[in-house]
C-alpha cells in the first residue's frame, strides 16, 4: 500500500534540523540530529520514540519553543525558524497549536474553563466584543463534546477525559491549520482514550486538520497516524506509511521497538521474544548513514554497507508475505 | 489446574469507607478474592475503580481517612484487618508482603543512597549485622540486572535512571524474600523497551523466588503478558474473575466486554473506536442494582433494580451480572471482540518483527 507523495502538498518541511543544549560544559548536548521530514497537508504523522529521544524536542522546534542549531523548517513553504518578523512570528503561534500530554497540569487551576478556552482570543485579539467571544468559546466547547453551561466551571470539576477535551478546545478555537499532539492520550483511562482519538479524528476531518502525534505507544499509533517517524537518540531512523511500518519494519530499532509493545491476547504473549535492540550489530565503520528512500516512500537509516542487508530483508519479507 | 491450590491470602466482603468533608464514600464494597500460592493475579479497572485501595487493606496502608468498614483478610491464620498499630504490621509489611509502587522516583527517598535503602529493610527484618546486609544487598543489586552493583552501592537515586530506579525498588521490594509481591501499576512511568524489562524480570524473579504476585494495571496488554488469573474491577467491586483466556477469550460481563471494545488495537482506520459512554459511578452515593448498568446499552430492568450476584460459568470462571441468569435474554458479546485471538494475531503475523516467536 505505497502512495505515491509526490504530488501531495506538503504543509510542514523539517530540513536537516539540529537542536542542542547548552550543558554549561564544553560539549552541548545534540537532542536532535539532522532531522528531516515532510508532513502532508491533512494528514496524521506519528512521531514514535522513548523518552528522551528527543521526539518532544523537535515538536517544540515546530512552535518556536526551542531553537533550530542548524537545518530549518518550513510551514507552508516559508521559513518558520530562526529569526522571522514579528507578525510572521504571531501567524506561527496562531496556525500552529498544542494539545498536551496532562490535560491537568496543562489547564490553569483557577481559571474557568471560560477563561482558559479564551486565552488565545485575548492574546491576540480575535473578537468582535464580548458576545462575539463567548459565542466563539460556546462553539469550541459543543465541537470537543461539551456544553455552553461548563463554561463557569473550573478545571478540577472535570474528569480527565473532559478536561483533556478541554485542551482540545482551547486548541482549536484559533481555528489552526496544524496541531503538535504531544502524548494526548498517555495519561488517560483505556476507555476514555478512545473517546479523544475519536474527537480527533471526527475534527481533523471537519476542519481539514493536520496532526504531528509524539508518543510512546506503537499500538495506539497504528490506528490513529497515516505515516510513522521513529525517532532513536535524536535521530529519526525509520519513516513508512503506518501500515508498511508495521509489516515491513526494517530498521533494527523499529524491530525491537515492535515487540515490545504488549498484545492484548494470552495466547500471543506467551510466545512472543522481545527483541533488544544491540546497536553494536550495525556497521561499525564509520561510514556516513544517510535517510534512503527502500521502497516509495519507505525510509531508512544506513549506511551503504546496511542498505545492502535491509534491502536483503526487506526482499525476504516480501517473499514470504506473497507466498 | 489439577492438584489442589493452596490459597496464601484470603480476602472475604472487603468494605473500605472513606471520610472525606463529613461524607462517607464506599471506595471498595464487598470484594473477595483467594490468591494462590505462587500464582500472578492481575486486577484491572479504570482509575478510582478501587483496585489500589483493595490491596492496600492488604499491607495496612490505607489513608488516614479509610477504615476497613467489614470482611477479614485471612494471611497465616491473622486477620489483617484487625491490626491497627504499625507495631502490629511489623513481620507482615515488607517482610511477608511487599509493594512495588508506579513511581520509581517518589518511592525511594531522594537524599539517601541506594546502598542505605536497600541494607535498612535487611537490617530490620532480618536481625543481621550491617556488613552481612550490605553483601545480600549487593547481590540483590546484581540479581535485579544492576551493573556494577558494589561500586553503584553509594550513589543517590538521581543517578540512576527510571528503569534502573525501579529496578531498585523491586531489589528492596524483594531483599526480605516475601510471600506475596503487590505490584501496583509497576511499569506504567516507564518506557515500553523499559517495561518490558522488568516485566520479564519480576516474572524471572517469581520463578527464582517463588513468590505470588498480584499485579494492579489498566493496561490490558501487561496483563495478557504476565496474568495466570484476571479480576475485572468496576465501581469498587469485582465485577468478573477467571483464568487470563476466559477473560480475554470468553468474557461475560458487559463492563469486560466494554473495556476489551476499546482497545485502539481492535481499531479500524476510517472507523470510530468503540467507547464507554458516561462517567463511573459516584461513590458518595449508595449504588443501586448493577453500578454499571446506566453506561450498559445491555442493561436489564432488573439491573437497576438488585445487585447481582456471581454466577458461575466454570470451575474458575464467575461474573456478577443477570445476563447469566438463566431468565434473562440471550447476548451475544460484542462483534468486535470475537475472534480476539484471530485478530491480535493477524497484526502480529504480518511480517517483521511483529510476528509471533
Amino acid at each position: 500500500m505505497s502512495v505515491d507523495n509526490k504530488d501531495r502538498e506538503v504543509i510542514l518541511s523539517i530540513r536537516h534540523v539540529d537542536i542542542s543544549f547548552d550543558t554549561g560544559h564544553k560539549k552541548k548536548l545534540v537532542a536532535v540530529k539532522d532531522a528531516t521530514f515532510d508532513i502532508y497537508k491533512g494528514e496524521t504523522f506519528a512521531l514514535v520514540g522513548e523518552s528522551g529521544s528527543g521526539k518532544t524536542t523537535l515538536g517544540r522546534a515546530i512552535l518556536r519553543i526551542n531553537p533550530c542549531s542548524a537545518g530549518e523548517i518550513l510551514f507552508e513553504g516559508k521559513r518558520i525558524s530562526g529569526k522571522i518578523s514579528r507578525e510572521e512570528d504571531r501567524n506561527v503561534v496562531r496556525s500552529i497549536q498544542m494539545i498536551f500530554q496532562d490535560p491537568a497540569a496543562s489547564l490553569n487551576e483557577r481559571a474557568t474553563i471560560e477563561y482558559c478556552v479564551s486565552e488565545g482570543l485575548y492574546n491576540f485579539h480575535l473578537y468582535k466584543d464580548e458576545r462575539d467571544r463567548i459565542a466563539k468559546v460556546d462553539k469550541a466547547l459543543q465541537d470537543v463534546g461539551l456544553l455552553p453551561e461548563h463554561k463557569s466551571r473550573y478545571p478540577h470539576e472535570f474528569s480527565g477525559g473532559q478536561r483533556q477535551r478541554v485542551g482540545i478546545a482551547r486548541a482549536m478555537i484559533m481555528d489552526p491549520k496544524f496541531i503538535v499532539a504531544d502524548e494526548p492520550i498517555s495519561a488517560l483511562d483505556v476507555s476514555i482514550r478512545a473517546q479523544v482519538l475519536n474527537l480527533m479524528n471526527k475534527l481533523k476531518a471537519e476542519k481539514n486538520l493536520t496532526y504531528l502525534f509524539i508518543a510512546h505507544d506503537l499500538s495506539v499509533v497504528r490506528f490513529i497516524a497515516d505515516r510513522i517517524a521513529v525517532i532513536h537518540l535524536g535521530e529519526i531512523v525509520e519513516i513508512a506509511d503506518s501500515e508498511t511500518l508495521f509489516k515491513f519494519p526494517i530498521h533494527p530499532y523499529t524491530v525491537s521497538l515492535l515487540s515490545t509493545v504488549p498484545m492484548p491476547d494470552p495466547i500471543v504473549e506467551r510466545t512472543r521474544r522481545h527483541i533488544v535492540y544491540d546497536p553494536s550489530r550495525l556497521d561499525q565503520s564509520g561510514a556516513p548513514r544517510t535517510m534512503r528512500e527502500i521502497r516509495p516512500g519507505h525510509f531508512v537509516l544506513a549506511t551503504d554497507k546496511e542498505y545492502v542487508g535491509y534491502e536483503e530483508r526487506i526482499a525476504g519479507m516480501e517473499a514470504k508475505l506473497l507466498k | 489446574m489439577e492438584e489442589e491450590k493452596k490459597v496464601v491470602l484470603s480476602a472475604k466482603d472487603i468494605e473500605v469507607k472513606f471520610r472525606v468533608r463529613d461524607k462517607y464514600l464506599t471506595a471498595i464494597r464487598g470484594v473477595s478474592l483467594d490468591l494462590y500460592d505462587g500464582e500472578t493475579f492481575a486486577i484491572v479497572g479504570e482509575s478510582g475503580s478501587g483496585k489500589s485501595v483493595f490491596t492496600k487493606t492488604f499491607t495496612g496502608m490505607l489513608e488516614t481517612n479509610g477504615t476497613i468498614s467489614n470482611g477479614s483478610v485471612m494471611f497465616h491464620g491473622k486477620d489483617l484487618t484487625k491490626l491497627k498499630t504499625d507495631k502490629d504490621w511489623e513481620g507482615i509489611r515488607g517482610a511477608k508482603i511487599s509493594t512495588i509502587f508506579q513511581d520509581p522516583m517518589t518511592s525511594l527517598n531522594p537524599i539517601r543512597t541506594i546502598g542505605t535503602q536497600i541494607t535498612e529493610v535487611i537490617e530490620k527484618h532480618q536481625g543481621v549485622s550491617k556488613a552481612e546486609a550490605k553483601a545480600q544487598a549487593i547481590q540483590m543489586m546484581e540479581r535485579v540486572g544492576i551493573p556494577n552493583a558494589a561500586n553503584r552501592f553509594d550513589e543517590y537515586p538521581f543517578q540512576y535512571s527510571g528503569g534502573m530506579r525501579q529496578r531498585i525498588v523491586i531489589a528492596i521490594a524483594l531483599a526480605c524474600h516475601p510471600e506475596i509481591l503487590i505490584c501496583d501499576e509497576p511499569t506504567t512511568a516507564l518506557d515500553v523497551t523499559i517495561q518490558a524489562q522488568i516485566i520479564s524480570l519480576i516474572r524471572d524473579l517469581q520463578k527464582e523466588l517463588k513468590f505470588t504476585t498480584l499485579y494492579i494495571t489498566h493496561d490490558l496488554g501487561v496483563v495478557a503478558n504476565v496474568a495466570d488469573r484476571v479480576g475485572v474491577m468496576y465501581g469498587g467491586q469485582i465485577v468478573e474473575y477467571g483464568t487470563v483466556e476466559e477473560i480475554f477469550f470468553d468474557p461475560r460481563h458487559p463492563y469486560t466486554w466494554a473495556l476489551l471494545s476499546s482497545l485502539p488495537q481492535l481499531g479500524v482506520k476510517g472507523e470510530d473506536l468503540y467507547y464507554i459512554a458516561g462517567t463511573p459511578p459516584s461513590l458518595y452515593n449508595q449504588i443501586k442494582g448493577d453500578a454499571f448498568a446506566p453506561r450498559n446499552e445491555h442493561a436489564l430492568k432488573i439491573d437497576f433494580e438488585q445487585e447481582p450476584p456471581f454466577f458461575q460459568v466454570s470451575d474458575t470462571h464467575f461474573a456478577k451480572t443477570w445476563l447469566l441468569d438463566p431468565r434473562a435474554p440471550k447476548l451475544e458479546k460484542p462483534e468486535v471482540i470475537c475472534d480476539l485471538h484471530e485478530k491480535i494475531k493477524m497484526l502480529t503475523d504480518e511480517g517483521g518483527a511483529f510476528h509471533v516467536g
